[in-house]
């Protein structure tokens, strides 16, 4: 993903002279094509992130469209306020890319986890909350967010991520797509991870349970009419993300049910990280398992759901 | 009052030696605008009095002499920028913009008032003309600065970006990553200025922080750095005018100022960053601050 990151900013910068390109220390040799092209346009600001997202608001409010990249935790918790006033207040369309979201980074500690970015930034006005779920997602959400008069922050994995989607003519911000189709009930997340609910929902289809999968593709906007076509099709749905229980797509989904009185109408299963730090480390495969939230957990959390236990 | 409001017609004037060795017009600016902080300080109850008479010169120099700006087109793509890094001197900032005529006058009579954009920090752009940036937290004023004078390097702009930060803002993390990463890029079409009023909201900004050498410290992070008395216009000027002449590294203008400057009983009493003064106090401070 971050590849694709990579490669497509350096084409959008190939076309518009006024995207700059901001990092935090990070993506040795990754930008090389990008430095290529737009040297003027690059700028590694150091570890440093509280200017660097400072700068990017001002810069965006002189007519240029920055777009800051560095690890989640960084380009998020570490400079919240500077997201929260310079970025999001003043409704300076800077680009956000948050690198190694979740678990990514599983093996580097607590440090570098990212569970409760989509909760705290949900919070805050006029800001896009973005989680694409393949290249595919996050190249057209990329794109449309440079023509978006708001800010928008993009939470991406890191690398080798499969391509979910297959139909691209409807992604964007604030779009969620079916990725699987299935009838008896509906997962809904977002980011990478989404492809081991699609591997829970293949073995679960041997069993003769059939689960649909959706990426919502952010938690914000919410894409309204794609909820009340899914609330009219599945009346249990479960939320799956790699982040916390607390404010993410769980709580979301639990929100946009209550506001829109589906309350008796959808039982919704909610299913992320617990509200603790994780000491137990391993690769990020380790980690999900050891949270019963890999395609494993899933298809037991799943099957009980749909047959009881 | 209002026959000061003349100056308001005289616009961003080009600096003579006349100028240079006079600034009386500027002299009775800064008098008119220190009681119309006053009067609001009271009658609106708005605080961080002492700071907004710290900077109130520094304040008119640049909006009289030094930033291309038009009040008629507060918009324009090529104008220098501004931001008021300590937010908190908003009511010293709006009587600035006000008197150079960015809008009337009259709409400070909502100052504080339920339901007004006056209040006392900046709001972001499109609510008051001439306001770049909403500060108050502090420390985001001069990384925003640096972010617009790169946005401008980038576009060709010729536009100048300037921060005013107070002493106190100082304290702050953030100013000195903005410092380092100026001076790596060679920023020098970046000017801050410091309304060093040796205080800050509860005590000497010195004991609360090493501050000090402040200015040895801009030095020491890459920084052309001068030291002035911040309420003599002709130091002020001369200032400014050298650190247009850096073309290598951003300039940063320490200015010695007193908090609370004008009025005996408030300067350097530091009470007076959050009490406003009531009638009586009022009375006499502009008794002090008569205008000829």
């Amino acid at each position: 993903m971050r590849n694709t990151f990579a490669s497509e900013i350096t084409k959008i910068a190939q076309k518009r002279e006024d995207i700059f390109l901001l990092s935090g220390d990070i993506g040795n040799r990754m930008f090389d094509k990008f430095k290529e092209i737009a040297p003027q346009r690059f700028l590694n600001c150091g570890i440093a992130e509280s200017n660097m997202m400072s700068m990017a608001a001002g810069m965006a409010l002189s007519g240029m469209r920055p777009v800051v990249y560095t690890i989640t935790p960084f380009t998020t918790t570490r400079c919240l306020e500077q997201i929260r006033v310079g970025v999001a207040y003043h409704q300076a369309p800077v680009v956000i890319i948050g690198t190694g979201s979740g678990l990514s980074y599983a093996e580097l500690g607590s440090t570098h986890h990212s569970l409760e970015d989509l909760a705290i930034l949900r919070a805050i006005p006029g800001l896009n909350v973005l989680a694409p779920v393949d290249s595919l997602e996050l190249s057209a959400q990329l794109q449309e967010a440079f023509e978006s008069k708001f800010p928008t922050y993009i939470r991406i994995g890191k690398k080798g991520e499969p391509i979910l989607h297959t139909d691209t003519s409807k992604l964007g911000i604030g779009k969620a797509n079916l990725i699987r189709e299935g009838k008896d009930l509906l997962v809904l997340g977002v980011g990478p991870i989404l492809n081991e609910a699609m591997k829970a929902a293949q073995f679960l289809e041997t069993k003769g349970c059939s689960v649909a999968i959706a990426s919502l593709g952010g938690i914000k906007p919410i894409d309204t009419a794609f909820l009340q076509a899914m609330s009219c099709r599945f009346s249990t749905w479960v939320s799956y993300e790699e982040h916390s229980l607390i404010g993410g797509v769980g709580s979301t989904l639990l929100e946009w049910i209550q506001t829109h009185n589906l309350m008796d109408k959808i039982s919704l299963l909610r299913l992320g990280t617990p509200d603790e730090f994780i000491h137990h480390l391993g690769n990020q495969s380790f980690v999900l398992n050891s949270l019963n939230l890999d395609s494993h957990g899933l298809v037991n959390q799943l099957d009980k759901l749909i047959n009881g236990s | 009052m209002d026959e000061a409001s003349t100056f308001r017609q005289l616009g961003c004037k080009k600096l003579t030696e006349h100028h240079q060795n006079n600034f009386e017009s500027l002299k009775k600016i800064a008098n008119l605008l220190r009681r119309r902080i006053l009067i609001t300080s009271s009658e609106a109850k708005i605080p961080h009095l002492g700071s907004c008479l710290s900077c109130i010169d520094l304040l008119i120099y640049l909006y009289w002499y030094e930033l291309k700006v038009d009040p008629n087109n507060p918009n324009g793509k090529e104008r220098d920028r501004f931001v008021l890094s300590k937010g908190h001197g908003a009511p010293a900032l709006f009587q600035a913009l006000a008197e150079r005529g960015f809008f009337s006058l009259d709409l400070l009579n909502e100052f504080g008032k339920a339901g007004s954009v006056f209040h006392e920090h900046p709001p972001k752009p499109g609510y008051i003309p001439g306001v770049e940036a909403a500060t108050g937290s502090l420390g985001h004023g001069l990384p925003m600065a640096l972010g617009m004078a790169i946005a401008h390097r980038s576009f060709n702009l010729p536009a100048r970006s300037y921060a005013l930060l107070s002493d106190g803002e100082c304290n702050e993390g953030s100013i000195w990553e903005a410092a380092m990463l100026a001076a790596a890029q060679r920023v020098y079409t970046l000017t801050a200025i410091i309304d060093f009023n040796k205080w800050q909201a509860t005590g000497r900004s010195k004991e609360i922080m090493a501050l000090e050498p402040l200015a040895d410290k801009w030095r020491a992070f890459g920084w052309h750095a001068q030291e002035i008395n911040g309420h003599n216009f002709a130091e002020i000027s001369s200032a400014l005018i050298n650190a247009r002449k850096e073309i290598d590294r951003p300039s940063v203008i320490v200015a010695h100022t007193i908090k609370g400057k004008g009025v005996t009983f408030i300067e350097d009493d530091n009470n007076w960053h959050y009490r406003t003064p009531n009638g009586e106090e009022l009375s006499a401070a502009l008794a002090e601050l008569e205008v000829d």
